[in-house]
């Protein structure tokens, strides 16, 4: 916590040499970071999902099975690692990095506290959009280089369902920087006097959504879907090159709780407890809404899904969208908590109206 | 409860209909010839009064000297059964109708039997073996094979 | 331009996670389309027919555990019934109600696996699966109560059953009785009403009315297809013609009803245990039967309604210490006839779950 308090003072990245201290500090803190919180995630989920099941979850290794990633961890590394003999070798080698390496370059944006962030770019949210949807190729890859039906229907999935939801996605956070009024994530927490979640509640739902379904959550696990296609794109997959695809998996999880924590639910900021505390306990809680999800809800049809983006969350973001502007425009600031209740309204009407009338479409094709 | 039509009785009305076509009937079945089986089946099925749209199972059983074909039919609609036979004589290549086309459930049993006792059945779409392999020698339910 | 594209086959089992066992299918696809398929069976067939004709009749009890073995009760029973109408032997009174008592908590038993393994292959990840596990255990303690065993019981005998039930049985029975109408509830609540599950299920792999009787599908299968037919009530076995109850039966033959249906018939066996537990007469609980038995020569057909449908023996006597013929006529092989007819033209996703809601056992598909 101590380097939190200290850095943005002291040490300013125009300091001579300070930038290349800052970059350091920052890499080595995001590493540990991520790795810490990846295992952190893994045996929340795992315990949690054992609450959920009427089980009880790992719960041998270490106390309370806190070690079950660490002993995962060695298992998978040990273990052979396998190439399919009539894959595409280089890019069958190459997809866990392509995957993993632009997950772990959102957390560039984050800021953990004020002003604690890699690099405070100015166009911060649209780097994250950016650099999100670049995970897709690494999939892809994965699935075409195995060599394997199952891995490219995986793919196929994959490729559809990522380019559909980039732009609710997309539409649903460009409410938020309208109200913001900057795209820099550090000054998007500054701006949340109430959290966004309030004002954005439509935008909110869609963006959860949306990245559910960009990160490959239930009911969105499309791509590695177990009972279908057993696990899709990754199904070539051991090793160490597993680890790694199962790494991105958490670390796109990570990564978007901790953009819904900055864009809707007020970052780092919070009373009473330390900033990066409030971060912690606002990421685990949208992970634990994620989680809660997959661990109740089947699964939707690959139609449904496309339906469902461009049917439901498109034409909803883009009513929400021309709501927002409205309202920046029109409402003078101090009726902040009238439009909060404008907006909650707005959300129910809106759902009641989609519900009577989207209905999850696509049925049998004659062939 | 459902009603299990006496053979006789059956074989009097099919008799009428069909001349030649009963070999032997008795209380519990009747025994048809082979070769107006599939008319028998036919008359079976779309007779009101009997109805049976209901094939429930097919058996063979190995006599050595013949092949029974056991069907168990069965009327949802008036709740009755009865038991008809049906039997073959050459062992080398036994051959009977089949009788997918009037009762479809038939069609893996009947590939079943093709596999496991040796009868090919007749107009059956897609006589293959069903559980064991391609290639596989001798048919395991018939009496001789050990 | 017209887009140049080939259906590609997909083979997908014997080793999946959703083909229940060893089933193998060969599925021809158009992107995700279903254009053909092609079941593959015979993974597990032992040659039970065979075996059977070198054993004696009491031997084979065993070998019709084998068959379903998430149901061996039911199998069980099956064969004892035709043993004893190929012999001509009587049941005592009190034991017709303790089959009773057993079968229908069987089909409880079975019905659990059979909905929680198809919502499985919906994607809900695994969680009803294990809440009907939960369920499913206490059935297991009680049939351990009456015959030690928990998955290849044993209970069933010619002329009876093998012991009377101990003293605890009854309260534990009583106890499991109450609760259980609660727990369908909850089932019931958890994903019945569910939009997802209904968009997943309702509409898909119709099987109609017509199809059902013509293919001979019989149980859930046949009365998801809107027929009255349930052998309990159309031939009663056993002392089921002095027990209410009702059959439920679906509307249109998708998958929701087949669903539908096994839930409300785990409430209808609830009610038969009830009746059956109340009407449970006092006295011997097996007629004493020769070891080697020798039935007269001639032939026999029983059956019985299982869980998954119609279970028939026809055995064939030669008045030796053996069957002649021994012949299961398994509801599981034969429901599977309409495979293709309920999957052509849907997708990938929906043929697990139709495969799913035929709920099969591949022991007793491929004997």
């Amino acid at each position: 916590m101590a380097i939190f308090n200290y850095y943005p003072q002291t040490l300013s990245p125009d300091w001579p040499g300070g930038y290349w201290l800052h970059w350091g500090v920052f890499v080595v803190i995001i590493l540990v970071f991520v790795m810490a919180m990846i295992m952190g995630f893994i045996w929340f989920e795992r315990r949690g999902l054992g609450r959920f099941q009427v089980r009880l979850g790992p719960n041998r290794a270490g106390p309370f099975g806190l070690l079950q990633p660490v002993a995962d961890a060695i298992k998978v590394l040990i273990k052979e690692d396998i190439i399919p003999a009539k894959g595409d070798k280089l890019v069958h080698w190459l997809a866990p990095v392509v995957a993993f390496v632009p997950a772990l370059m959102i957390f560039a944006v984050v800021p953990f506290h004020d002003g604690a962030l890699l690099a405070d770019l100015n166009i911060g949210i649209l780097y994250v959009v950016a650099v999100s949807s670049v995970g897709v190729v690494g999939i892809f890859m994965a699935g075409w280089g195995s060599n394997n039906k199952y891995s490219l229907i995986g793919a196929m999935r994959a490729v559809a369902q990522m380019v559909s939801y980039e732009i609710p996605l997309a539409l649903s956070i460009i409410g938020v920087v309208l109200i913001a009024g900057s795209l820099s994530m550090n000054s998007i927490v500054e701006a949340q006097s109430i959290p966004f979640i309030l004002l954005q509640p439509l935008g909110f739902i869609i963006y959860f959504l949306a990245a559910c379904a960009e990160i490959n959550r239930t009911p969105f696990d499309l791509l590695e879907a177990e009972s279908e296609i057993v696990a899709g794109f990754h199904i070539e997959y051991s090793g160490m090159k597993f680890a790694m695809f199962y790494l991105v998996e958490y670390c796109e999880v990570l990564a978007i709780s901790a953009i819904i924590t900055t864009l809707f639910l007020g970052g780092w900021r919070g009373p009473l407890l330390p900033p990066f505390l409030w971060f912690l306990i606002k990421v685990f809680g949208v992970f634990f809404l994620i989680f809660w999800v997959r661990s109740t809800i089947p699964r939707l049809r690959i139609d449904q899904v496309m339906a469902f983006a461009w049917k439901c969350l498109l034409p909803l973001a883009l009513i929400n969208l021309v709501i927002t502007g409205i309202e920046v425009i029109a409402l003078p600031p101090a009726l902040l908590w009238t439009v909060m209740f404008l907006n909650l309204a707005i959300v129910v009407l809106l759902a009641l109206l989609w519900s009577k009338f989207f209905r999850l479409g696509g049925g049998r094709v004659e062939v | 409860m459902t009603l299990a039509f006496s053979g006789e009785e059956i074989a009097s009305q099919v008799e009428e209909h069909l001349p030649g076509s009963i070999v032997d009937s008795s209380q519990d079945s009747l025994v048809v010839n082979s070769e107006s089986w599939l008319a028998v089946a036919t008359f079976l099925k779309d007779t009101p009064g009997l109805d049976f749209d209901y094939l429930t199972s097919i058996t063979a059983v190995d006599y050595y000297d013949y092949f029974e074909m056991v069907y168990h039919l069965t009327s949802l609609k008036h709740n009755h059964s009865l038991v008809v036979k049906t039997r073959c004589y050459e062992r080398e290549k036994p051959s009977l109708p089949s009788v997918v086309s009037l009762w479809r459930g038939a069609d893996l049993q009947e590939r079943e039997i093709y596999d496991l006792m040796g009868i090919s059945f007749d107009g059956h779409p897609n006589l293959k073996r069903i559980f064991l392999w391609q290639g596989f020698q001798g048919h395991p339910l018939r009496k001789d094979y050990l | 331009m017209a887009i140049k594209t080939e259906p590609f086959v997909i083979n997908v089992g014997p080793q999946h996670p959703s083909t229940h066992g060893v089933f193998r299918m060969r599925l021809t696809l158009d992107g995700e389309v279903i254009v053909d398929v092609e079941p593959v069976l015979g993974y597990l067939h032992r040659g039970i027919e065979k075996l059977a004709e070198g054993r004696t009749y009491t031997q084979n009890i065993p070998f019709t555990d084998r068959l379903d073995y998430l149901a061996s009760m039911s199998n069980n029973l099956a064969y004892v019934l035709a043993v004893e109408k190929l012999a001509g032997i009587p049941v005592p009174e009190r034991a017709e109600y303790l089959r009773v008592i057993i079968a229908e908590l069987q089909r409880i038993a079975s019905h659990l696996v059979g909905v929680g393994a198809f919502l499985n292959d919906c994607g809900a990840f695994m969680t009803p699966l294990l809440y009907m596990f939960r369920e499913r255990e206490k059935i297991l303690d009680l049939f351990e109560m009456v015959c030690g065993q928990r998955l290849t019981y044993n209970y069933m005998r010619i002329g009876g059953v093998s012991h009377d039930i101990p003293a605890e049985f009854l309260p534990a029975l009583d106890r499991f009785v109450t609760t259980m109408p609660g727990f369908i509830d909850e089932y019931d609540q958890l994903l019945a009403e569910n939009e997802i599950l209904l968009a997943r299920a309702k509409g898909v792999g119709i099987l109609p009315e017509e199809l059902a009787i013509n293919i001979s599908a019989s149980g859930p299968v046949l009365r998801g297809s809107g027929v009255r037919w349930d052998i309990r009530k159309a031939d009663p076995y056993s002392v089921y013609d002095r027990l209410e109850f009702d059959i439920p039966t679906g509307s249109v033959g998708d998958c929701y009803d087949r669903y539908w249906v096994r839930i409300q018939e785990m409430r209808q066996s609830v009610r038969i245990i009830r009746q059956a537990v109340e009407q449970l007469p006092p006295g011997e609980v097996r007629t004493e039967v020769p070891h080697l038995l020798h039935p007269p020569v001639g032939e026999a057909y029983g059956h019985i309604e299982a869980p998954k449908g119609e279970l028939g023996f026809y055995l064939v006597s030669d008045n030796s210490i053996a069957p002649y013929r021994f012949h299961v006529r398994a509801p599981t092989l034969i429901n599977l006839t309409a495979l293709r007819d309920m999957m052509i033209g849907w997708k990938v996703a929906d043929a697990v779950a139709i495969f799913g809601s035929i709920d099969i056992c591949l022991a007793e598909v491929d004997r």
